[in-house]
């Protein structure tokens, strides 16, 4: 028996209902109400709360600025949360080049008065570089170590209690080895504001 | 560098474990064995049939008939899933109230997601009700990504085929394929995803108040529910605009490493379910081993050139070397928990597959990693390719070779024992070169008239010519990643842009080569599937050419690159290669 066109149209206008329904309503609904009941912190965006009262997320980076705090990646969206788009900055690109340029002169200024020997050179790629995402929550460990002379110094912590809580908020690689090690600057910033307030 | 190649090897290492036990299964689907599954599934896949009206012992279809129900089938998605997008004002699960975007926007999208491309230009989270992306598009995830397998089950049954025209039967192939493959995995990835932090919830945005004294809005969303089939399925269509570079769709290491299993897993499997189909494995181990080869190559040319930076980052003194505690490299575009060889290989598996998801900014790659995705997409997406088109694109090559080896030595060209004639080399052909000429012919058009410069961010350069010609690469592959300056559409919130407005000559243009490019190769390879089927088979004498010996993965290797390279080489080098051998800075 061949079916003509008439059953193929039959037939597919159930399917496209039905899968739409499985696929499209009960699949994503189940999902939703297993993960809310097994994972609810994950979930709902990994909050991070300070006091009882939430203030980011471990994952969404967010811009710190002045000399008391660990500062964050650069970022094309300003480290906004609901509004993404890459920074798309051409490897062959002047206004790169001068983006680049004063960050670096920017990164060098604000820490040089901390960290004496620190030049140009020494700064990390990741310091300097917009992430992909606008919302980064991790800098390099050689980032973390260069702007700890200036935290420490500014907060009137030691330098050696400053390294401790960077390599306590330091995500390692997954499983020792998957990806790059990072420090979460949220976190960071919690635990440097938590033992050292300001004012 | 030694870590990155750590990373990379175990990754190869785990995806050729896979291969064997999962080409198995799939091979036990296709042909409607029963699988550890059948008790629990059987049920329902019995009362899809009544549902479906399609017989328990499904009748075969030869290969028009399979061709008219997979074109009803999709053109009857096409028309529903532009009706979701053009009525989100009246939709449940819309917290942030929005409106259906412009109908050109509407058009490109829905032509996109029904051909397995995933393009997007449009933002999700500033653009979508949840309704959209669970019901519109996820949906799309998996029914495109089964139909690609499906095409590709059919293609198989007609080589082996000694007798009859059947084809196997469309509604069952595809029924079988959500319900054994793709809806299984999804649901364990899925709720893997959430508990590393993918997010999961149907909730408003949440307004936070930051450490400094600031304000951030976090958008949310059904994501892992979305992530996993988009990866799955080779999809590639990112929940929120950044894609898998957002914490929230890929939050670790980790996560990075199983999303890029994901990808490659099944196109990687499928070699192997071929191999069983046909009845030697080392038919299948040969196809595998032609697109390893292929891949590892791109994999290490795109990681030692982003290691390396890029003109801009050393003119503007920026030292890009390793050193401890920080990657090195250009990590402009990318994102710190998975440094240069977490995105370098990512970029590899994503575009030698058609997933087209990102985890880094395309547009940002140095030129010599840049031409790797252009190279591999220039491949026409035959190196494991999406999930079934791959490996039946890559069957169309392997009868090429066949054909062209046949010549080289004086002998009529026969596959697996049949023939191959004029009909079939005929079909072959279109099939082969119709997807590059969509490439070439709209990329041209896009860049010799003013219509397309409205699309382009870069502006007139290499890095400007690469933007119009990766956007018809992309499209016409049905991969979907982009140099993400070029659009079709202004983000309703983003600054400066209150007005939303769509660029008609890019959605329309892309709309038509997206359905274009996946529709027709479909139809020739149904064809060539229909010519085979039933073929007497001949057995093998001294003089056959084998399609299963190094000599013959050399041969075949050749010819992708020789198709490949001899139809965008030339336009390759005006974009990414003149802007990494060149090294001169443009505004």
């Amino acid at each position: 028996m061949t079916r003509g066109l008439r059953e193929d149209l039959r037939t597919g206008l159930i399917a496209i209902v039905a899968m739409t329904i499985v696929l499209g309503v009960l699949y994503p609904l189940a999902i939703t109400g297993i993960a809310q009941v097994a994972f609810p912190g994950p979930a709902d965006g990994s909050k991070v709360s300070v006091g009882g009262k939430v203030v980011g997320s471990h994952l969404i980076g967010q811009e710190f600025e002045g000399k008391a705090w660990f500062h964050s990646r650069p970022s094309a969206t300003g480290y906004s949360g609901n509004v993404t788009y890459f920074g798309n900055a051409g490897p062959n690109s002047t206004e790169a080049r001068e983006e680049i340029r004063e960050e670096l002169a920017a990164y060098v200024k604000l820490n040089k008065p901390y960290d004496h020997s620190l030049t140009r050179a020494d700064v990390p790629v990741d310091a300097v570089t917009q992430s992909a995402s606008g919302v980064d929550p991790d800098i390099s460990e050689a980032n973390a170590r260069i702007q700890a002379h200036r935290v420490a110094a500014v907060r009137r912590l030691p330098l050696a209690r400053v390294e401790e809580l960077i390599d306590q908020n330091t995500d390692g690689r997954s499983l020792g080895v998957l990806g790059e090690p990072g420090v979460n600057v949220l976190e960071l910033n919690i635990a440097i504001d938590r033992e050292a307030p300001l004012r | 560098m030694f870590e990155g190649y750590l990373q990379i090897a175990i990754f190869v290492v785990v995806l050729v474990a896979a291969v064997k036990p999962l080409g198995i299964y799939l091979a036990r689907v296709f042909a409607a064995e029963r699988v550890f599954l059948t008790p629990v599934l059987g049920p329902i896949e019995r009362g899809a049939y009544r549902l479906l009206r399609v017989g328990p012992e499904a009748e075969g279809q030869d290969w028009k008939q399979y061709a008219r129900s997979l074109v009803v089938f999709s053109l009857l998605f096409w028309i529903l899933l532009y009706l979701i997008l053009r009525t989100q004002g009246i939709q449940p699960f819309n917290p942030e109230g929005f409106h259906s975007g412009p109908w050109d926007l509407s058009f490109n999208t829905t032509s996109s997601f029904i051909t397995n491309t995933n393009w997007q230009y449009y933002g999700g989270e500033t653009t979508l009700t949840f309704f959209a992306q669970m019901a519109g598009l996820a949906v799309q995830n998996f029914v495109s990504a089964a139909v690609g397998i499906a095409v590709l089950a059919a293609l198989i049954r007609g080589i082996v085929s000694r007798s009859g025209k059947s084809l196997g039967n469309f509604w069952q192939d595809i029924t079988r394929i959500l319900l054994y493959v793709l809806l299984p995995i999804a649901i364990v990835g899925a709720l893997f995803l959430v508990s590393q932090g993918v997010v999961q919830n149907l909730g408003d945005a949440t307004v936070i108040h930051t450490l400094a004294g600031g304000t951030q809005i976090l958008a949310q969303g059904p994501v892992a529910s979305q992530e996993v089939i988009k990866e799955l399925g080779t999809n590639g269509g990112g929940f929120f605009n950044v894609n898998s570079a957002y914490p929230f769709e890929n939050p670790s290491g980790l996560t990075n490493f199983v999303e890029m299993l994901l990808i490659l897993v099944i196109p990687a499997a499928l070699t192997y379910t071929y191999g069983r189909m046909v009845g030697s494995q080392r038919q299948g181990w040969a196809i595998f081993a032609a697109m390893f080869a292929l891949f590892i190559a791109g994999v290490v040319v795109v990681y030692i050139a982003e290691q390396h930076g890029t003109p801009a980052q050393h003119a503007a003194g920026l030292h890009t070397t390793a050193f401890h505690g920080s990657t090195g490299g250009n990590l402009e575009g990318k994102e710190q928990r998975f440094g240069i060889a977490g995105t370098s290989l990512w970029t590899a598996v994503t575009t030698v597959t058609s997933c087209g998801a990102v985890n880094g900014a395309f547009e940002s790659l140095t030129g010599i990693g840049g031409a790797v995705p252009f190279t591999n997409l220039g491949f026409s997406e035959v190196v494991f390719g999406g999930v079934g088109t791959g490996l039946y694109s890559m069957l169309l090559y392997v009868i090429l070779a066949v054909f062209i080896g046949g010549l080289m030595v004086g002998r009529t060209p026969e596959y697996l024992g049949k023939k191959i004639g004029a009909r079939e080399i005929k079909l072959v052909s279109l099939g082969v070169l119709l997807t590059p000429l969509a490439v070439l012919l709209s990329a041209g058009a896009a860049s010799a008239t003013e219509l397309g410069r409205r699309s382009l961010y870069a502006g007139i350069n290499p890095t400007g010519f690469s933007e119009n010609l990766y956007a018809y690469l992309s499209q016409a592959n049905n991969n979907g990643s982009a140099w993400a300056g070029y659009t079709g559409f202004v983000q309703p919130h983003a600054p400066g842009n209150v007005g939303a407005y769509g660029i008609t000559f890019a959605n329309l243009l892309g709309g038509v080569v997206m359905v274009t490019a996946r529709f027709a190769p479909i139809l020739f390879v149904l064809a060539v599937a229909g010519a085979l089927a039933g073929k007497k088979v001949s057995p093998a004498g001294l003089g056959t050419m084998r399609t299963d010996n190094p000599t013959f993965v050399f041969l075949l290797v050749g010819i992708v690159i020789l198709v490949g390279a001899l139809t965008f080489f030339p336009a390759i080098l005006l974009g990414p290669i003149s802007n990494g051998l060149g090294g001169s800075l443009y505004r």
